[in-house]
């Protein structure tokens, strides 16, 4: 299959590459950029004027809820709402049932998800038996089997006993760690951020302190062990502080946050919305200030979706007993644009945070467009709006916070390993 | 955002909570209470105004007390009162919240009177009905969580303004486990509204929320300090489960703290009355030589507290 993108705006943030010109894709690698290919004759062109083409989307945090969860979501639905969203590579959390904690059921995903021919999954295996906190995996049979990294999802990690081992462990081997930074003690029973909302409607509440004591923790460790982690979903002003310090001291950190975070906080949660039933919790104004500002530095290196798609009746009971998430794959892009325009944040810039970076943390050859890359590929028209709404999404989660809200970003086509999988 | 306990005349269709309630709401119902206060005196302690009207008492917690005074006051308006105490074993039977309110609708309920142990259960049900277009289905909240005790909060108002008669020049104090009182909550933001110039929350911070100052209220962790000069002193029960532990280390240190004896309630102005939403934990939370002195005013407040439902559930049928 030859693929033909004509006269886009081809942005490859990895290259500094940012102009109007063509495209030429042949077995399923980039094979040229501005003049085709001596011999090159096209089995399918597509006209990209007024649209931008870019490397596909790398999404570091996506639930795809199998094994166990099928009625909440499936691989195909899931898999859809990728390419429908630009994504084409995608890391899935451990938090399934049973865990991401056996090469059996690596294996048995990674085949699941290739016999679809959308988006590349990558794993991240449970750094603990059964997400329990308890006994080590078997790290090295599980990254045979395709886990790129481990991590505890949401599952809290209270012994820093078993995490201090956990890290000596990976590091022994050069795994990568993945970790939200969150106190077990701290958050327990807690529903939303510890602040004026909390107070008002009476909800459990989760101090940042969660968040700050936890990680302290984790960059203690680090700092001792010489671990490669990566650090999920930071959610606190205090938090990107700690980690700027941290990366100034030059330790080996990456770091992301979830878009919601970007452009919510506690006061969304209105009259106890359970869209806004979150994890992290929405935090305050303030904090959503410090991400934005944090993603724009560099400090924060890249947003992801935190794809959770949870069902209707999930979310139809009170706030406290609502199941914390929102989908997320189809937004990624659009509320990252959203993002980047608000924050005076160039083009290029927003799309390394959602492309070129993540790919770097999942250690994948994905997220630029240099002749002889993969050929995953977005193509996207960066002013066309549309309505968040149940219907437009793809997947089987339609429960977002975002629900109505106009956004810019619809993608038009979407490329893996030059094949079209999705056009819009 | 629409406060959703109005429609869009502004007139209340569901009692959920008293943030963001207009003080002419609050007082409107103080005022309708006046007289359903003495219907309690008259031999026939009757009026038909809710004659047909059936009244779902849809308790997910338990509670002998409230659910008896909300039974009285709908009774006593001549409604049909059906009392279901679903506890929570009713999700484990598989049905949801809002499966069950739409099964008591199909029956004709004209009102639920709703106490949930999660904060906010009463707003998912009343936004359900809103949605589901049975605007004319009423729904009171009886306790949510942490959140709200509106009635509670209404016959607090209605006891203090029966003795002090204005909130312009008081100084409440409100004593005890805030961080978990729905019963604080009301009654800080029915003061606030009616414009009572100080009130103060006393307690430990383990018991105090982080943020409370923003509902407007001074914090005092000293009960003498706390306590010098007030007009009226309400003191909060302290359930059982947080007496030892974390919170607290024992009820013998909570009293010597934060328990109301005569001594201390001496630091309060001469005329000062004590208040307490029951049930009260004597030796506890209150000395009994205060809660059965000439100061305290608590069976006055329950009392009270039948004609303030009364009042509500007439202003939400349109009675």
């Amino acid at each position: 299959m030859k693929i033909e993108i004509d006269h886009g705006r081809v942005i490859d943030p990895q290259h500094g590459l940012d102009r109007v010109t063509s495209l030429y894709v042949a077995e399923g690698m980039v094979a040229a950029i501005g003049g085709a290919p001596s011999g090159w004759r096209a089995d399918r062109v597509i006209d990209a004027r007024g649209m931008v083409v870019c490397p596909g989307l790398v999404d570091l945090s996506a639930r795809l809820r199998e094994p166990g969860f099928e009625y909440k979501a499936t691989l195909e639905s899931e898999m859809q709402a990728a390419v429908a969203g630009g994504v084409t590579s995608l890391a899935c959390p451990p938090d399934t049932d049973p865990p991401l904690d056996e090469p059996g059921l690596v294996q048995m995903l990674k085949h699941r998800a290739r016999s679809l021919n959308q988006a590349h999954v990558y794993p991240i295996g449970a750094l603990t038996v059964g997400l329990q906190g308890i006994e080590l995996t078997e790290m090295g049979e599980l990254a045979e089997a395709g886990c790129v990294a481990f991590s505890q999802a949401e599952a809290p990690l209270s012994d820093t006993g078993v995490l201090l081992r956990a890290m000596q462990y990976a590091a022994t081997f050069g795994h990568r760690v993945w970790l939200r930074p969150q106190d077990a003690y701290l958050a327990k029973g807690g529903v939303a951020h510890e602040g004026e909302v909390a107070t008002r409607l009476g909800l459990p509440a989760i101090p940042p302190t969660a968040e700050t004591i936890a990680l302290a923790s984790i960059l203690t460790l680090v700092r001792s062990t010489g671990v490669r982690l990566h650090i999920c979903r930071l959610s606190t002003a205090e938090g990107v502080a700690m980690v700027r310090a941290a990366k100034q001291e030059g330790l080996p950190l990456t770091c992301d946050v979830a878009i919601h975070h970007l452009h919510l906080c506690d006061v969304d949660i209105g009259w106890f919305d359970a869209q806004c039933r979150l994890v992290p919790p929405l935090r305050g104004t303030r904090d959503r200030a410090a991400l934005r500002a944090g993603l724009a530095d560099g400090t924060i290196d890249l947003a992801c979706s935190d794809h959770t798609p949870v069902d209707d009746d999930s979310k139809q009971v009170p706030f406290g007993e609502a199941e914390p998430g929102a989908t997320g794959l189809e937004l990624l892009l659009p509320l990252t644009l959203k993002w980047a325009k608000e924050d005076g944040v160039a083009l290029p810039d927003a799309l390394a945070r959602i492309t070129t970076r993540p790919a770097a943390v999942l250690g994948s050859d994905a997220g630029h467009l240099d002749v002889g890359a993969p050929a995953d590929i977005c193509i996207f028209d960066p002013d066309q709006y549309w309505r968040v709404e149940p219907a437009a999404l793809k997947s089987q989660g339609r429960n977002t916070p975002f629900i109505g809200l106009e956004v810019a970003g619809k993608v038009r086509t979407t490329i893996v390993a030059g094949h079209v999988v999705h056009e819009g | 955002m629409r406060n959703p306990q109005l429609n869009a005349a502004g007139d209340l269709t569901h009692l959920l909570t008293l943030e963001g309630l207009p003080a002419e709401i609050i007082l409107r119902v103080l005022d309708t209470a006046v007289p359903f206060a003495s219907i309690a005196e008259r031999e026939v302690k009757k009026v038909p105004l809710l004659r047909g009207r059936s009244v779902f008492n849809l308790f997910f917690e338990n509670s002998t007390r409230t659910r008896t005074t909300f039974e009285i006051a709908a009774k006593r308006l001549s409604a049909d009162v059906i009392n279901l105490n679903i506890g929570v074993s009713s999700t484990s039977k598989g049905e949801t919240l809002l499966d069950t309110v739409d099964n008591l609708v199909a029956m004709n309920a004209d009102m639920f009177v709703v106490r949930h142990s999660q904060s906010g259960a009463p707003h998912l049900i009343a936004a359900h009905l809103n949605r589901m277009g049975r605007t004319h289905v009423h729904v009171v909240n009886a306790g949510d969580g942490r959140h709200a005790h509106p009635t509670q909060g209404l016959l607090d108002l209605f006891t203090i303004r029966h003795y002090k008669k204005e909130f312009r020049e008081l100084t409440v104090a409100i004593v005890g486990d805030v961080l978990h009182s729905r019963v604080a909550r009301s009654l800080i933001h029915g003061l606030t509204t009616l414009g009572t110039p100080e009130v103060r929350v006393i307690g430990p911070k383990t018991l105090i929320p982080s943020a409370v100052q923003s509902l407007g209220v001074r914090v005092h962790h000293d009960m003498r300090e706390g306590l010098a000069g007030c007009d009226v002193v309400v003191m909060l029960r302290l359930q059982s489960e947080r007496m030892r532990g974390a919170l607290l280390p024992s009820t013998g240190e909570y009293f010597k703290h934060y328990g109301l004896t005569g001594e201390k309630l001496a630091l309060a102005k001469p005329d000062a009355i004590v208040m307490h939403p029951g049930p009260m934990n004597r030796g506890v939370e209150i000395e009994s030589a205060v809660a059965d002195g000439e100061r305290s005013v608590i069976l006055p407040q329950v009392t009270f507290g039948i004609a303030v439902r009364m009042a509500v559930m007439s202003i939400l049928a349109g009675a």
